[in-house]
């Protein structure tokens, strides 16, 4: 479904040249929920945003779907964003536009049939479970729906490809379970591949099935999800584990569970 | 008592609202392409041209850069040639409409800075295209503090018209010099000084509603 093949970003600032992004190569398969692991700054956004070419890679081949990203020209690269969805830690919902009018703003961009329009918007906000706040503007709304409406806006044009930037990294936990739950819900109803990238292990351990591990703009490990938390390889991964551990370690002696 | 004071005054408001009302227009139609020109063509923005973008914003500093009252007078020649003549209110709007354009570029240009870029990378990931961007997602989105900036665009251009107004442009700056100041008139001097401070509250106040009306309706309180 997706793959990325030899892909370089440099970010060119005046005194340096940063390496973002140097040789990825990544496989996706139809249907997965592949998750992206890394700290802060290790390149996982740029990453996840070259992808629709947010960012543009400088080398390096990216193919969704059959067709080569990174070749398109404007017009045919605005068509191809329409059957990729994305869902952002910000939301980026418009303000000036009510829960409806955000989900059929991709539609009426696409030139989806007018008269089709309010019954698909409908049927997608059934889904993300906010069939009741078609007419609520964003700012009326809590984070978790704000989500809700950013995934049910990513959906709406049908795409192939969800990709998630750090969707649930301003929620909080009982929200960031529920937006995951319906995550893998669509996953699993609409058959759609999925491309997440976090730095929450619980994100990984609870909907993704495969993953990769970025450090300094490299993957430096790729598998499935178990192989990742029985025996991690990488530096970045053994921190990740070691984190956790140490957090629950803390929590036992703390509780004298285990004493 | 001096019953010609009303009927001065009221002659010279209605002046002043003539040359405000339509040069705020002719300038706002003027510059509000240019301020979504100067943001869409900023670097990594939907039409990025950064020597457009840095060749206009050198001709908007330039145009900015005169004092109100030497630029009127450097456009008289021009007024002449559109309106035919170089005294009056409507002679007053070709300088004036100019003189204020490229500041209500500039506004506009703050405002639609404001609107957060995710929302733009957002409609971006969409696959909306860079007009659509524009239109659909930074005006509507920037529209509040568009109404508040072209408030601030209003009064400075009542200012502006009272500085033609000792030129020959007639309204409520040229009853002050000609008679509250060059005649010793002080009740026509305290008159229109009363008369235009009413004028910029009526302006600040219908701003303000309309600026807090679009922020209710979207549930942003402030």
């Amino acid at each position: 479904m997706i793959t990325v093949k030899d892909l370089n970003k440099d970010y060119i600032t005046p005194h340096t040249r940063i390496h973002a992004l140097s040789n990825i190569n990544l496989q996706v398969e139809k249907g997965d929920i592949f998750g992206i692991i890394g700290f802060s700054g290790a390149g996982k956004s740029t990453l996840i945003r070259c992808l629709n070419r947010l960012e543009e890679p400088d080398s390096g081949k990216i193919i969704i779907a059959g067709q080569d990203i990174t070749v398109m020209n404007k017009q045919h690269l605005k068509l191809a964003r329409r059957k990729i969805g994305m869902i952002f830690q910000q939301f980026n919902l418009l303000d000036a536009k009510n829960v409806f009018e955000n989900i059929a703003f991709p539609l009426k961009v696409s030139g989806y049939p007018k008269n089709k329009i309010k019954q698909r918007v409908e049927e997608i906000l059934d889904l993300v479970g906010l069939a009741d706040k078609a007419k609520s503007y964003p700012l009326q709304l809590s984070g978790g729906q704000k989500q809700r409406v950013g995934i049910a806006r990513a959906l709406s044009n049908q795409p192939d490809v969800l990709l998630s930037d750090e969707a649930t990294s301003a929620l909080d936990p009982q929200t960031t379970y529920s937006i995951l739950e319906l995550l893998k819900d669509i996953n699993k109803k609409l058959g759609l591949t999925i491309i997440l990238i976090t730095h929450e292990l619980d994100v990984l351990k609870h909907i993704c099935n495969n993953m990769a591990v970025i450090e300094q703009g490299k993957i430096v490990e790729n598998g499935s999800v178990e192989k990742f938390f029985l025996n991690p390889e990488s530096d970045t991964a053994k921190r990740f584990i070691s984190i956790l551990q140490g957090f629950q370690a803390n929590r036992s002696y703390k509780e004298g569970g285990g004493i | 008592m001096n019953d010609d004071l009303l009927e001065l005054l009221f002659t010279g408001l209605g002046e002043t609202v003539y040359m405000v009302a339509l040069s705020t227009f002719i300038a706002f139609v003027l510059g509000l392409p240019l301020g979504i020109i100067l943001v869409a063509t900023e670097k990594g923005n939907v039409l990025e041209a950064p020597q457009i973008n840095k060749a206009l914003g050198t001709v908007i500093n330039a145009i900015r850069s005169f004092p109100t009252v030497i630029l009127i007078v450097v456009l008289l020649p021009l007024a002449r040639f559109i309106v035919g003549t170089t005294l009056g209110a409507t002679a007053a709007i070709v300088p004036l409409s100019i003189g204020a354009a490229p500041f209500i570029a500039r506004m506009i240009e703050n405002c639609l800075k404001e609107v957060s870029f995710g929302k733009i990378e957002a409609a971006t990931a969409i696959g909306a295209d860079p007009l659509t961007i524009i239109i659909k997602v930074l005006i509507p989105e920037a529209l509040p503090s568009l109404v508040r900036g072209l408030t601030i665009a209003v009064v400075g251009i009542i200012g502006m018209t009272a500085i033609a107004g000792t030129i020959g442009a007639g309204g409520l700056g040229s009853l002050a010099i000609r008679f509250g100041y060059m005649r010793y008139r002080d009740d026509i001097m305290i008159a229109t000084v009363v008369t235009l401070i009413l004028l910029v509250q009526g302006v600040q106040l219908g701003g303000d509603f309309l600026a807090n009306y679009i922020n209710r309706k979207r549930y942003k309180f402030d």
